[in-house]
């Protein structure tokens, strides 16, 4: 009997699909065109960004952190990212590194201020999120950057799969997370990042240099806050200041449904891109029945208040 | 029986730790007074000491925690100087935490090579830091059967086990990798009779091992029943080092609380 449950994925793991099951079926029955192959291509376009986003999301709160800031910082990115390409001149592949050095700057600068100063994370990211929305709106003046080279949505294009078109973006996506995937499971700096969430202390003792990791997953994060960007860039074909606004909340809420927890040490990357896909269902499924944004970001707030709670309410049980 | 030629071999074994005159001052208490430290190869030395002596300090101090302001270490002959836990480790010193110091979510071989995980030969392991998953397990298994901790899987999550069981992941991983000297940190502190019984096994094996063992702990019977000898520290110094064999523990708690004198005591009580 406890053999057979210990075998078994805790709910923690198990709830997530069953609410993407669930929430597939609703929303199959309220549009028929839910179940369409073009649809699905939809939810994959908006999916590589808030995924991408919970990539780094998922680091941080791995090591019992929290990142306010990555909408914020990926919109300065894009704003960077577009400006420097249209206004500048500058060649769009150099644009593009100028816009994965300044999340990645931002990034440093959270951990910084973790590490260092030791601030607690909620506060450091939510003062840079403040930070990197005024940048982005000062330096854009609040105005969308259009006519982009085509160079900028290259990860825009699509690839037929089939019936289902996946674009090159949605495929580096997939790859990224099997990346971090392995690094997480099968390196040494990746079980570093667990014993850090998960213990401090012993990883301290034990010798593993605490801060130096904190340092590099604030960092890393920001980069992938930058290729959130790159991406985002590439699906809207513009660059907008107003990016990011709910894919903050919506990368938080994946990576929670994704069975990872706050508390740190405890997650799978691969449930944050379930968790990402379960928001795209979400945020897709309610747009096709009409419900109007504002009402979606409701649900996604509930939604992660639902996910945080069963978490906890599991784990008190065993 | 046979603990006394135990006791004989011992006193004639060399110094493997040494410390003279340590002294460490936090402001304007002084918790360390000048105190001085022996402990021979390949036996069990407890230390004990009423609130206050200087223990912990001294423990501090012998496992790089603090850095005392005066006086001289010499391990293996050799002075040095730690200046932090991890330095310490270095050279062969490993010290089991009282609160164990271990990641309750990850897996008994990951406890076990945490911080020094084995790598996998090749480029995967220089370039990508790849861990050797399988050979950790191999190698798990073996540092806990030479302790005889009897748990199936390595792979299990520390925090499905009992106190006594973690206790012996992180004893089992001080074992393995200590060259010189463990330090256990009051070992069977939050352990039952049985539990408490079963860590007492483990640190004879560990001594058998060969390794030198400091076991600090506020157990009388447990010190009585393992140690080779006790040093009592008292006031922030050595106050005597006594032989369990033929010192009644009521003589050990008067000398410990400054009942009785260290000159006080019969000859052959000191060790």
């Amino acid at each position: 009997m406890s053999k057979l449950s210990s075998r078994l994925p805790p709910l923690a793991t198990l709830g997530p699909l069953i609410a993407l099951v669930v929430a597939a079926g609703f929303f199959s029955i309220q549009s028929d065109r839910f179940l369409s192959s073009q649809n699905f291509s939809l939810i994959l376009q908006q999916v590589m960004v808030v995924g991408v986003l919970a990539i780094g999301q998922t680091l941080i709160i791995l090591t019992a952190g929290i990142d306010l800031s990555c909408g914020m910082v990926m919109a300065l990115g894009s704003i960077v990212m577009t400006k420097f390409a249209v206004d500048l001149g500058m060649h769009p592949a150099l644009a593009t590194l100028c816009g994965l050095l300044v999340c990645s700057l931002f990034g440093l600068a959270n951990g910084l201020l973790v590490t260092k100063i030791r601030l607690p994370p909620f506060i450091v990211t939510l003062g840079t999120m403040n930070i990197a929305f005024a940048i982005t709106q000062i330096y854009s003046s609040a105005q969308t950057v259009t006519d982009l080279p085509a160079f900028l949505t290259f990860f825009g294009n699509t690839l037929k799969l089939g019936e289902t078109e996946m674009s090159y973006g949605a495929i580096f996506m997939l790859a990224l997370y099997l990346g971090v995937w392995l690094f997480l499971r099968e390196t040494a700096p990746g079980r570093h990042l667990y014993a850090v969430g998960n213990s401090p202390e012993a990883a301290r003792l034990t010798g593993i240099a605490t801060q130096r990791v904190l340092l590099t997953v604030y960092a890393i994060a920001g980069l992938f806050y930058g290729i959130a960007a790159m991406l985002i860039v590439a699906r809207t074909g513009v660059g907008d200041p107003q990016a990011g606004q709910t894919d903050n909340l919506d990368a938080i809420t994946a990576v929670v449904l994704g069975g990872t927890s706050l508390f740190g040490g405890r997650g799978v990357i691969l449930g944050s891109l379930l968790g990402a896909v379960i928001v795209g269902v979400f945020r897709n499924g309610l747009t096709l029945m009409g419900v109007a944004s504002v009402y979606q970001t409701l649900i996604t707030g509930i939604l992660v208040i639902l996910a945080v709670a069963t978490d906890q309410l599991s784990r008190k049980r065993s | 029986m046979h603990n006394t030629t135990t006791q004989n071999a011992a006193a004639s074994k060399p110094l493997v730790f040494r410390a003279t005159g340590l002294v460490k001052r936090y402001g304007q208490v002084t918790a360390l007074d000048g105190a001085d430290f022996e402990l021979r190869d390949g036996e069990i030395l407890a230390v004990i000491g009423d609130n206050g002596a200087g223990k912990s300090s001294l423990i501090k101090a012998l496992s790089g925690a603090v850095v005392p302001d005066e006086g001289e270490m010499y391990l293996d002959g050799k002075l040095v100087h730690f200046k932090s836990p991890v330095d310490a480790r270095r050279h062969g010193i490993e010290t089991v935490y009282q609160d164990l110091a271990v990641a309750p979510a990850m897996t008994i071989a990951e406890n076990l090579f945490m911080g020094r995980e084995i790598l996998r030969p090749g480029l995967l392991g220089k370039l990508f830091r790849a861990i050797d998953m399988k050979q950790m397990l191999t190698d798990a298994v073996g540092y806990m059967d030479d302790l005889k901790i009897g748990i199936r899987s390595m792979s299990q999550a520390v925090e499905t086990l009992s106190g006594g069981q973690r206790q012996g992941v992180a004893v089992a991983r001080s074992a393995a990798f200590a060259r010189h000297v463990v330090i256990l940190d009051e070992p069977t502190a939050a352990l039952g009779v049985k539990e408490g019984n079963m860590v007492l096994e483990m640190i004879r094996r560990v001594r058998d091992k060969g390794l030198a063992v400091i076991l600090i702990s506020h157990n009388m019977p447990h010190v009585f029943e393992i140690a080779d000898r006790i040093h009592i520290q008292r006031l922030g110094k050595r106050a005597a080092v006594v032989n369990p064999q033929t010192i009644s523990m009521s003589d050990t708690v008067a000398v410990m609380t400054g009942a009785k004198r260290s000159e006080d005591l019969p000859e052959d009580a000191h060790a």
